[in-house]
């Protein structure tokens, strides 16, 4: 069940380079799934809407979900200044996440593209599979490395060669001879077409977790659509609501 | 304490509806809220036929607001009746759907539709959206023209037509005054305000479809206004809308001389909003011992 509510914040701290990483204590954290997100409501009036965040991390025995985010906007550096103890209003769980099943005891690729690294976190703690990560950031300004090599075998790539492959995921994966059965990605848009293409060639299903601007993060303004390949039975007409139907698709549904 | 308000003959459990295209068919906000405590649900725009929408980006944030620039996205009416209106039916509420055309054919197709739906208590015919290029608008913006459509789906209609007022007009009593001559049964408004953003570090439309309609707390002071000026302008009841976030906004509009009130954009900042007016003009009337709701209505004092 989708509610909103006001949480407490058990920590914060900067991992990176204006990338902060906050605990909340909520119940939204038992049931919620790798791949879903949580709409955060600043606190301003200026700033009316929820803030999609996806959940990076889970500790049901706390009951605290984590968030990792950059600082983008108005929203986020509202975010960032909170505090141990200070109340954060959230709406979630939100969307459908990442599927387990279909990964299941296959050669998986977890791949993430700068802001989109978190989500693959939880991903890579519950999915059981071969797995390996690869994350790609624009520098060595790197965040969630150590977490993500503890649930697989990590690669990195950057965009300025300052650690691991020079380059993108893609390069990163052609360099080390990777291989897989299925892959999940969360990412900007150019990095998620290549997946996209990358997987046509070798008819393996790709997860792709998309983004759009939205509003209501429920599904009932019909602002965050994405374009499907099919009628979408909700829509009955060929857009999908990212924020329900989605955010993860796979990549053969979606015109991206 | 009596709550409930009458709007051509249709009598709601209390005035709080919610506003077309912000509650979709109410499906997504039941999780939230028991629908039964809402006046009446107000639908998305449907037409004829299943329409895409426009591109995305189709929603920005605006100081004190949004814009958004949806396009009416809509499955069309056949499926609508189906699946839409069989969900509402399960609730103790009042079924308004919000009808859009891009012709008088397209209109008059719908109203002929959900003329056989008893469930449907009224008809609310969108003239007024600023985001779609063809018909829809140019109803809304042309006394003469909103004359004639009224007319024309009146003729159709089976059930009281609500005829949904732009507010990006020059007089919006002539407007009101135009569409209670061609026999509307009631009124609503407003609708957005057409409004555009540009991202100054892109140099590009926040919106793909370049402009949006503005709603929000932001337009609430255009929006009361509107009211009064189309509630002393005709004796049919109005529907006030923009930028409602808790009863006491709702009450200025009942002050200014509406009969009832709907909530949009402020159900996406907080999905309780609609039950929270409800809860609170009851505390108001208990406050200053009003017997009915309805003797709020239009009752500033000049
Ligand atoms: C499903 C999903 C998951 C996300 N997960 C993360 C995450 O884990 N970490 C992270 O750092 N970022 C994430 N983002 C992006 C994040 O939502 C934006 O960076 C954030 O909304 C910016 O808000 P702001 O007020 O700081 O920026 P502003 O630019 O001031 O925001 C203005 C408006 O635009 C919207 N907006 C701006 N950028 C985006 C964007 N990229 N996507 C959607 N809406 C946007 C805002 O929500 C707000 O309504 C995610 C986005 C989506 C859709
Ligand atoms: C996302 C969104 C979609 C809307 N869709 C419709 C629609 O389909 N038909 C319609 O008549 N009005 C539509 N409206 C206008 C609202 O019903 C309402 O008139 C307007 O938003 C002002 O009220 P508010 O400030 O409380 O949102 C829409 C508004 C929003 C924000
Ligand atoms: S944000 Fe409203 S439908 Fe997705």
């Amino acid at each position: 069940m989708k509610q909103k509510h006001t949480a407490k914040v058990l920590s914060q701290q900067e991992i990176a380079l204006a990338i902060y990483d906050m605990w909340i204590e909520t119940p939204l954290a038992a049931d919620a799934r790798p791949g879903q997100f949580v709409g955060i409501y600043p606190k301003d009036k200026s700033t009316l809407l929820p803030r999609p965040i996806s959940i990076c991390e889970t500790d049901a025995a706390r009951g605290a979900l984590r968030i990792v985010y950059r600082i983008a906007g108005a929203g986020t550096r509202e975010f960032s200044g909170y505090r141990e103890g200070d109340a954060i209003s959230l709406l979630g769980n939100l969307g459908n996440g990442f599927p387990l099943e279909q990964g299941c005891g296959k050669r998986a690729f977890l791949m993430g593209g700068g802001i989109g690294v978190p989500p693959i976190l939880e991903l890579a703690k519950r999915l059981e599979a071969r797995k390996d990560i690869i994350a790609g950031y624009r520098d060595a300004n790197l965040f969630l490395g150590e977490d993500l090599a503890k649930y697989g075998t990590l690669h990195i790539a950057t965009e300025d060669g300052s650690a691991g492959t020079k380059g993108n995921v893609m390069d990163a994966v052609r360099e080390n001879g990777l291989e897989a059965d299925i892959i999940y990605a969360c990412g900007p848009m150019p990095m998620l077409r290549a997946i996209k293409a990358y997987a046509g060639e070798r008819d393996i299903p790709a997860y792709l977790s998309l983004e759009e601007h939205m509003a209501c993060g429920v599904g009932a303004c019909l602002g965050c659509v994405v374009k499907t390949k099919e009628i979408d039975h909700h829509s009955h007409v060929h857009n999908a609501r990212i924020c329900t139907d989605g955010p993860v698709f796979e990549a053969k549904e979606v015109e991206i | 304490m009596n709550t409930q308000v009458t709007i051509a003959g249709v009598t709601l459990k209390n005035p709080v509806m919610t506003a077309s295209g912000t509650f979709g068919s109410g499906m997504e906000y039941a999780e939230f809220m028991d629908l039964s405590r809402l006046g009446a649900v107000v639908t998305k725009g449907v037409a004829n036929v299943p329409w895409p929408g426009n591109p995305t980006p189709r929603v920005a944030e605006v100081y004190g607001g949004m814009l958004n620039a949806i396009g009416l996205q809509n499955p069309g009416i056949d499926v609508f009746l189906e699946r839409d209106i069989p969900f509402l039916k399960q609730h103790d509420t009042t079924i308004i759907v919000n009808v859009c055309g891009k012709t008088t054919e397209d209109y008059v197709e719908v109203v002929e539709h959900l003329a056989e739906e008893p469930a449907v208590a009224m008809l609310e015919i969108n003239v007024s959206c600023p985001n779609v290029k063809e018909g829809a608008i140019a109803f809304g913006q042309k006394a003469d023209a909103l004359f004639g459509i009224t007319k024309e789906v009146k003729r159709h209609a089976k059930q009281p037509v609500i005829m949904k007022l732009s507010p990006n007009v020059t007089d919006i009593a002539e407007m009101a005054r135009a569409a209670e001559a061609a026999g509307a049964d009631a009124l609503s408004l407003i609708n957005t305000i057409t409004g555009m953003k540009i991202d100054i570090h892109k140099r590009a439309f926040a919106l793909a479809n370049k402009t949006g309609g503005m709603s929000g707390p932001a337009i609430k002071p255009v929006a009361v206004r509107m009211v009064y000026q189309a509630a002393k302008a005709v004796k049919i009841p109005i529907i006030g809308m923009g930028g409602i976030a808790n009863a006491e906004d709702a009450i200025e509009f009942l002050l200014a001389g509406a009969t009832a009130v709907s909530v949009g954009a402020m159900n996406f900042v907080n999905p309780y909003t609609c039950v929270e007016v409800v809860e609170g003009i009851e505390r108001y009337m208990e406050q200053y011992h009003v017997e009915s709701v309805t003797d709020l209505i239009g009752a500033v004092r000049e």
